[in-house]
């Protein structure tokens, strides 16, 4: 566990298995919120912020509390009741102690709660057997590539909004044929972490 | 027979006319991840159809129990509950298919789908037009899904549901089972559906507020209303 394996995890994460390019997680919200670069960073900063915190809490809850009883079963509810509370909690606290931060981030946190990013990232980190620093360096970098792929999406759909196309494919088609180019080269990314770092 | 011909209403519009997938644009993530083949897509719309007729089932039974403030957890639970239980029949039953799905069988729970209709209509109409409104749904969910899925496998590798249906020589067009395939059919796909909307007068399919689950709490769609009022 040196900080070379640590690095390749986390670009691995942004790069080749890059949550919205490459899993399909977290769609609604990169098509629904990605009109405007602003919006776009907003919602995957609160998007970083949850997955990093939920990764951190339920990995050990799994490990300590669910696998040792037995009840690995509970997982999915368990889970997804641990993320709500959390995104709950998170508003709160931002709301009274950190209230500049609660007006950049908190109206995405409601939006968070039924992402499946989030939710995919804590089950993904224990299917994939990592340990706790690994699976956090994990949830971080998933955060990171949803934020690349917002960004650079952003900055397409600025563009895309500006052209003339014909009505039925404005909007989503356009958007969905932008996000599958995206993902072509994407693609090229494959096998550069491993031939780098490993 | 008033009676029976709403009831059938509620069935068919999933189908076509309120598409989930493609008309309201509901659970992209597990269309798009799940329609590599014909037989995963099945799979999966299956799945969700199971679970969407027990969640409008018991969430429309408990709409007058549940308190307001706090349905949306509620609503949660409650469908968490019943894909854990379709999550193990699948690995009791069908350990291959459960392979294929992978982590997209847990994610049910959040796909906008469930929650939506839920939020959308089952909280406030009856049990019977709620189980059908379920049924309707899931099998347009599966339909689209299963439609995509053979067109990627068709061209990807010239199969459907495992049959050879182009000649042998044909290489397969690898490309569209990888992801950015699943993004171009989706887009072709809604394309196509919003060139009919077009002809029959409605509105291009968009992903706004309207379908959203977490609507009602939260505070963009609140802005955009104030903004609209404006």
């Amino acid at each position: 566990m040196d900080f070379k394996s640590l690095l390749a995890i986390f670009l691995a994460a942004i790069l080749t298995e890059n949550y919205i390019l490459n899993k399909f997680l977290g769609i609604c919200p990169f098509l629904g919120v990605s009109k405007k670069l602003d919006t776009a960073t907003g919602m995957s900063v609160a998007v970083i912020f949850v997955m990093v915190i939920s990764t951190a809490v339920t990995y050990p809850i799994y490990t300590y509390v669910l696998v040792p009883n037995g009840l690995s079963y509970l997982q999915t509810v368990l889970f997804i009741l641990i993320i709500a509370a959390l995104v709950q909690f998170i508003e709160t606290v931002l709301k009274k102690y950190i209230p500049t931060l609660y007006r950049a981030l908190g109206i995405y946190l409601p939006l968070i709660t039924t992402n499946c990013a989030v939710l995919g990232i804590t089950m993904l980190v224990i299917d994939k057997g990592e340990n706790y620093i690994e699976a956090l360096v994990n949830a971080l970098g998933s955060g990171v590539g949803f934020l690349v792929a917002m960004v650079i999406f952003a900055g397409i759909r600025e563009r895309l909004e500006h052209n003339d196309i014909p009505k039925f494919l404005r909007g989503l088609p356009t958007t969905l044929v932008a996000a599958s180019l995206t993902a072509v080269s994407f693609l090229g990314f494959q096998g550069l972490v491993d031939g780098m770092l490993r | 027979m008033e009676e029976k011909k709403s009831l059938w209403q509620e069935f068919t519009k999933g189908l076509i006319r309120e598409n989930p997938v493609l008309r309201l644009v509901l659970g992209c993530c597990a269309t798009l991840a799940l329609s590599t083949s014909a037989s995963n897509a099945i799979g999966m719309g299956l799945a969700t159809t199971f679970v969407l007729i027990c969640s409008n089932f018991v969430i429309s039974l408990l709409r007058n129990i549940i308190p307001d403030t706090v349905r949306i957890p509620c609503y949660i639970v409650l469908i968490a509950g019943f894909v854990s239980f379709v999550q193990m029949l699948i690995e009791a039953y069908s350990p291959a298919l459960k392979a294929a799905m992978g982590i997209y069988l847990p994610l049910i729970v959040v796909n906008c789908i469930i929650l939506g209709r839920a939020e959308g209509f089952a909280n406030k109409h009856k049990v019977l037009p709620s189980i059908f409104d379920g049924l309707g749904m899931g099998l347009g969910f599966t339909l689209t899904l299963f439609v995509m899925g053979c067109i990627r496998e068709l061209i990807g590798s010239g199969t459907i549901l495992g049959f050879q249906i182009m000649p042998t020589s044909y290489p397969g067009i690898i490309l569209f089972l990888l992801p950015p395939g699943g993004f171009f059919v989706f887009g072709i796909l809604m394309a196509i559906t919003n060139r009919i909307a077009e002809g029959k007068g409605e509105p291009v399919s968009e992903l706004g507020c309207a379908h959203c689950p977490m609507a009602g709490c939260c505070s963009i769609s609140a802005q955009k209303e104030k903004g609209a009022d404006k």
